[in-house]
């Protein structure tokens, strides 16, 4: 009997083995030699040119982005455009921060998804590699848009090795220390004694101090008392983000670079790293001796929950984070006052903070790239980015308007000059584009993890990563 | 009987003996919609997989050229890949231990004490969360600095656990979360095959004055043997292909998923980095075809070790 049914299990498989294959055979039989499906798609593609639509005819932009908290100020833009341009209506769409790359990656490969969405430095040069936007240039050029309206360094980030652009900017961010009021004040520590500390990753210089001071264990010895208890630390001077990152940006970045450290040869679009450089492994070596000595949260406790968690619970004094978080530390969620300083002075004799910034990209297989691209060049008009920035949310790519937003954010008693100072100051560096950024990450990331464990020594772990870096950017 | 049953050789009985006689065009459409399902959410992908598992297929541009056996080369040198099965094999260990340990304990005392269907439905209750949900809530559940696990550890002095943050505790931790999950289940699936005894065997060594010890393993164990080797086979395939649980709580709030220090990475969480992250689909099917082989040498290897098709009742 069990014999029997085997016996039917293996007919049944092999019966539909056979109808797959007849099936799979008249599916690939047209371009079986080379790339089958590919080639019908391009096929497709260059065959029908995305404009065609007549203009008098209203189509439907779908733009996609993640921060929740800028979709109502986004939705004012795009319903300002909408009545100048009544032919052209908007639909914004929002997921979170891990779905969004999801879906998108969903999107591109089904040559579906938004018509446009906003982009991220660290993700745009594989899009480029894969062929799935559309270069500005002929558009921007055709309008006559002023790219030199922006920061300086902004609109060049979004301009391939071969000179075209896939994006206009709209805002851009910078790092600060945001500081629990509270326990500077418990420890007669005041921001601007922050804003004028020096660092070094030898003895940690009059930074170091601060965060000692701002230590204290459970029997409320202070972290440069030497009674001080690093095992039974109630707060830590300073919390660090969950995900310390290949490049970062919260994390060790701007303490790195105001050594001098610079992460690619050439950037954007390195082919080398500097992950072995000894200025790096100097900064994390500093920030492994800082978890040692109980001044730093260790990364163990930031990991599942994040170090925004951490620091809102009232375990660490201060913490480097960026100005997109600004409107998370001054709302409900922290249940105490917060307040800002620049990132301390570094060994090169100027502070130093990483500088992201966000745009927007037209997708390829978009139908409506004509009314795409008037939407991009909308959202980047100073008309929607003073929306934007009145809205306090992030700063604005255009001066005026990110004036606009440190002033509404003056209004509301909230001093955000510590992010801004990076600006005007010219101590910032860009964001270290590349093509594999997510390969760097994955294979970074957990480096910096043993380290900050203590499980290998930093400068030998950072030099085999650097060769495994490099391997990835050579190939 | 047919002149074409009778033609049919006689390894084919069933055939033979017209017991399908008549029943084949009504079987036919019974099978029809899963058959439709099989051949389009398995069969077609899988072939297409092994075809994609020879090109360097670009997912965002989804398209690749033939590479040949490149895929398969760069695997057998990717010291990743047998760091995240070395991984796998640990967490599946742990997990079908235990939790086949917990269920057939289950199963024997639902079996042996209660009758009361409330309590086998309550048993499946963890069960029925999705796998987020679970990853999610035990996550805040063990957080070293939060978690209601710890606050109240600290009641007995014991200091913090870092659950899911120790490279040597997240696989344990994830195994016995996936353990607390599913043993409600495989307990059930046991417990039926628990009814399958027949009961006069117990009496039988209870009037011959056997323990319920001697009768645990002299009875159930031996004729449990079947239903047990079907239970393993599954529970190990699932435990083999392990991603949402490790996905979510490793990676969902500040770390990195895999994490720490790649402590966690799974096979099926390195399959996804290649193909969703690193953008690498070809490679990522080159991967999932050697986990496929990985996967049916397992099972074919328990099955004939553990004798499933046989029954030791007749």
């Amino acid at each position: 009997m069990r014999k029997t049914i085997w016996r039917l299990i293996a007919v049944f498989i092999a019966l539909t083995l056979v109808a797959a294959a007849c099936g799979n055979d008249d599916d690939d039989g047209g371009a079986g030699e080379a790339q089958p499906a590919p080639q019908a798609t391009e096929a497709a593609e260059e065959s029908a040119p995305a404009p065609t639509e007549a203009p008098v005819e209203a189509v439907t932009i779908e733009y996609w982005l993640w921060d929740g908290n800028q979709q109502p100020h986004y939705q004012q833009c795009a319903d300002d455009f909408t009545a100048a341009n009544p032919n052209i209506n908007v639909e914004i769409v929002q997921f979170g921060w891990g779905d969004y790359w999801t879906n998108l990656t969903a999107a591109f490969a089904s040559d579906s998804g938004p018509d446009v969405f906003t982009d991220h430095l660290a993700r745009y040069p594989e899009f480029v590699a894969s062929g799935v936007l559309v270069p500005l240039n002929d558009y921007a050029a055709r309008d006559g848009v002023d790219t030199g309206a922006y920061f300086p360094g902004l609109a060049e980030l979004w301009v391939d090795a071969e000179g075209n652009r896939y994006g206009l900017p709209k805002d851009f961010d910078t790092i600060a220390l945001v500081m629990n009021a509270g326990h500077i004040a418990d420890a007669g520590v005041t921001a601007s004694d922050f804003a004028a500390a020096e660092w070094n990753p030898d003895d940690g210089g009059s930074f170091q101090e601060l965060i000692a001071k701002l230590s204290v264990d459970a029997n409320g010895n202070r972290g440069d008392s030497p009674d001080f208890d690093s095992s039974n630390v109630e707060v830590y001077g300073m919390g660090l983000e969950g995900n310390f990152g290949a490049f970062g940006q919260t994390t060790f970045s701007g303490f790195a670079a105001s050594t001098g450290f610079q992460f690619l040869d050439v950037n954007p679009f390195g082919d080398s790293a500097n992950y072995d450089d000894p200025r790096l492994a100097a900064t994390i070596d500093w920030y492994v001796r800082m978890i040692d000595a109980g001044y730093v949260v260790p990364i163990e406790d930031v990991e599942s929950l994040g170090g925004t968690t951490v620091f809102q619970n009232g375990s660490a004094a201060v913490m480097a984070d960026g100005s997109w978080k600004i409107g998370t530390y001054i709302g409900a969620d922290t249940p105490f006052d917060v307040e800002f300083a620049p990132l301390p002075t570094g060994p090169s004799g100027s502070r130093a903070s990483m500088f992201n910034g966000l745009a927007d990209s037209i997708n390829r297989s978009s139908d409506n790239q004509e009314e795409a691209w008037q939407w991009v060049k909308h959202m980047a008009s100073a008309d929607c980015q003073d929306i934007i920035g009145g809205a306090a949310v992030v700063f604005p790519a255009i001066p005026s308007a990110a004036d606009i937003a440190v002033a509404s954010h003056q209004a509301n008693g909230v001093d955000v000059t510590a992010f801004t100072v990076h600006v005007d100051e010219g101590t910032t560096f860009l964001f270290p584009i590349t093509d594999s950024a997510s390969q760097i990450e994955a294979i970074v990331g957990p480096a910096m993890q043993e380290i900050l464990r203590g499980q290998a020594d930093a400068a030998d772990r950072l030099s085999q990563v650097a060769d495994e870096v490099n391997s990835v950017l050579g190939s | 009987m047919t002149a074409v049953q009778r033609a049919l050789p006689r390894r084919w009985p069933l055939l033979r003996s017209g017991n399908l006689h008549g029943g084949w065009p009504s079987a036919f459409w019974f099978l029809l919609p899963a058959l439709i399902g099989f051949v389009a959410f398995y069969l077609y992908p899988a072939i297409r997989g092994v075809y994609i598992s020879f090109t360097d297929w670009n997912l965002i541009a989804n398209e690749g050229d033939w590479v040949g056996t490149d895929n398969y080369d760069r695997l057998l040198d990717d010291s990743r890949v047998w760091d995240s099965l070395k991984v796998t094999i640990r967490y599946t260990v742990i997990n079908i231990v235990s939790q086949t340990i917990l269920a057939i304990g289950i199963a024997v005392l639902m079996d042996r004490l209660t009758k009361s269907v409330v309590i086998r439905g309550i048993i499946l209750f963890p069960w029925l969360i999705p796998n987020v949900i679970v990853a999610m809530l035990w996550v805040w559940m063990l957080d070293g600095n939060l978690g209601i696990v710890n606050e109240f550890l600290g009641w007995f002095g014991v200091d913090p656990i870092r659950f899911f943050t120790d490279t040597d505790k997240v696989i344990p931790t994830l195994a016995g979360i996936n353990t607390w999950r599913h043993m409600g289940y495989t307990a059930l699936l046991i417990f039926a095959g628990l009814q399958t005894i027949p009961k006069n065997l117990y009496e039988a060594a209870a009037l011959d004055g056997a323990t319920e010890r001697q009768m645990f393993f002299g009875i159930t164990m031996p004729l449990l043997r079947p239903i047990l080797a079907l239970v393993l086979v599954i529970t190990i395939v699932g435990s083999l292909q392990v991603f949402d649980t490790v996905y979510v709580a490793t990676g969902g709030f500040g770390g990195q998923p895999g994490g720490p220090a790649n402590a966690s990475r799974v096979i099926y969480l390195y399959i996804y980095q290649n193909a969703f992250d690193f953008n690498q689909l070809g490679y990522a099917a080159a991967i999932s075809v050697l986990l496929v082989v990985i996967l049916l040498a397992v099972t074919f290897v328990q099955l004939k070790l553990l004798r499933a098709g046989e029954s030791d009742l007749s």
